[in-house]
């Protein structure tokens, strides 16, 4: 039995494993739409995030399976004192997996140390969020066909934004990826991710300017810029503006750029962009939603 | 005390000069009731000082927390007033509610029957990070 609390918890083959099934889903749907009959997946959501929630149970649907869903997760047992080790030991009775979103970093890993069946981190507070970069990587390989030699461009805020991080760590294991960080001074890269690169005989460029390397990349992921990450609103405003992806801005990119962007957004990109085919950021939730449903199935050891 | 006046025991010696007491306090050898002795800084020819700890009893001496302190330090055991075995010290690979995480946002802080691990994450840094949020832990 196995849990996924980090992207690092999944192999390079059992990645690519996962968006091998996922593929296959795409093109076969109606082959998986019983492989999950009468098995459950609880949702225990301690903050809401009724995106990502939508997106699991869709998921379980469409497996044929069911769904039971702890939407009153903050009102219930965490007020009543209850324990995430406790509440993981007696929704194990009842599921056969468990996704679990909790505001304090390392609770998923929690409930996978005492559940008796699988669990997936739907996202920790800032710290890891693996089917995020699961829905990333099935967009980049099915817009690039492949992994390797990409110019991938990070945009935004890159200190806080841990979708940004896990992606790295994602593509990290494969070749000739070459990093454009781009964010402003406050929001870089921190240090021991840019060693990650490093380490792996990768390069990388930090820089302020979007425009100037808009030329080169193959794939522009854009962050928002979270207000609860600042201690004062005043930086936080001055920020949050930096960069806003305008179609004046992608005049001098690739034809074949492709746009993410993990959602929801505030302003990053303007909406004059969501009709410019390169835009992928709601393929990306589609996306989402398929590699829920294969990484369910490999969990559950569905074949 | 010297060496010879310990029967059944350990000396810890090597230790990182002014870390004698974090290994005291941390190994709680307060608690004891045998006869405890730390030397700060002896003179050392490989470490220009050092400090030492004799514990004239066989206690139940946890290595993990020693290394972590100082990976320097060496055990000598002491069996019937002679020097038996001599143990080098390393970094543990994981520690348990040795050190706690000051990050407050991690589940540790809000689950206070949760034990505190920590993992070493490069030995070379001795950096030890939270097994729960991934902190750095903070000398
Ligand atoms: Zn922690």
């Amino acid at each position: 039995m196995k849990s996924v609390i980090d992207i690092k918890d999944l192999s390079t083959k059992e990645l690519e494993e996962i968006i091998a099934v996922a593929e296959d889903i795409i093109e076969n749907p109606e082959k998986y739409a019983h492989k999950c009959d009468g098995k459950k997946l609880a949702t225990l959501f301690f903050e809401p995030s009724t995106r990502t929630r939508l997106s699991f149970e869709a998921a379980m649907y469409e497996l044929g399976g069911h769904v039971l869903s702890m939407s009153d997760a903050m009102s219930s047992s965490a007020s009543k004192g209850e324990s995430v080790a406790d509440t993981a030991k007696t929704v194990s009775c009842y599921a056969d997996i468990i996704a679990m979103r909790h505001p304090k970093e390392g609770a998923p890993l929690v409930a996978a140390m005492n559940a008796s069946v699988p669990v997936i981190n739907a996202g920790d507070g800032g710290h890891n969020h693996p089917t995020q970069t699961l829905a990333d990587l099935l967009t980049i390989h099915r817009e690039k066909g492949r992994f390797d030699n990409l110019t991938v461009g990070l945009c935004g805020d890159l200190k806080f934004g841990r979708t940004v991080h896990s992606l790295i760590n994602a593509l990290i294991r494969y070749k000739g990826i070459k990093f454009v960080l781009i964010s402003p001074d406050e929001l870089k890269v921190p240090s021991y991710v840019k060693n990650e690169i490093k380490d792996c005989g990768l390069e990388y460029v930090q820089t302020k300017d979007l425009e100037e390397f808009m030329p080169q990349l193959d794939i522009l992921y854009m962050t928002r810029v979270q207000r609860e990450r600042f201690f004062n609103e005043e930086d936080y405003l001055r920020l949050k503006d930096s960069y806003i992806l305008t179609p004046e801005k992608l005049a001098t990119a690739k034809e074949d750029l492709s746009i993410m962007h993990p959602l929801p957004r505030v302003n990053e990109i303007s909406v004059a962009v969501d009709d410019d085919k390169r835009a992928c950021y709601f393929k990306q939730v589609l996306n989402g939603k398929y590699m829920r449903m294969a990484l369910i199935l490999k969990l559950l050891e569905v074949k | 005390m010297n060496i010879d006046s310990i029967k059944n025991g350990f000396v810890i010696d090597h230790i990182e000069a002014g870390k004698g007491m974090e290994v005291y306090s941390l190994l709680a050898l307060d608690a004891l009731d045998c006869s405890v002795a730390i030397i700060k800084n002896a003179s050392s020819r490989k470490m220009g000082k050092k400090d030492i700890i004799k514990i004239d009893a066989k206690i139940d001496l946890d290595m993990d927390i020693l290394g972590y302190v100082s990976p320097t330090a060496t055990v000598d055991v002491i069996e019937d007033g002679k020097l038996c075995e001599k143990k080098k010290m390393t970094l543990p690979e994981k520690l348990i509610n040795v050190i706690f995480c000051k990050n407050p946002r991690c589940i540790t802080t809000t689950e206070q029957e949760l034990p505190n691990i920590f993992k070493l994450t490069n030995r070379e840094l001795h950096e030890y990070r939270c097994a729960y949020c991934e902190a750095k832990a903070s000398k």
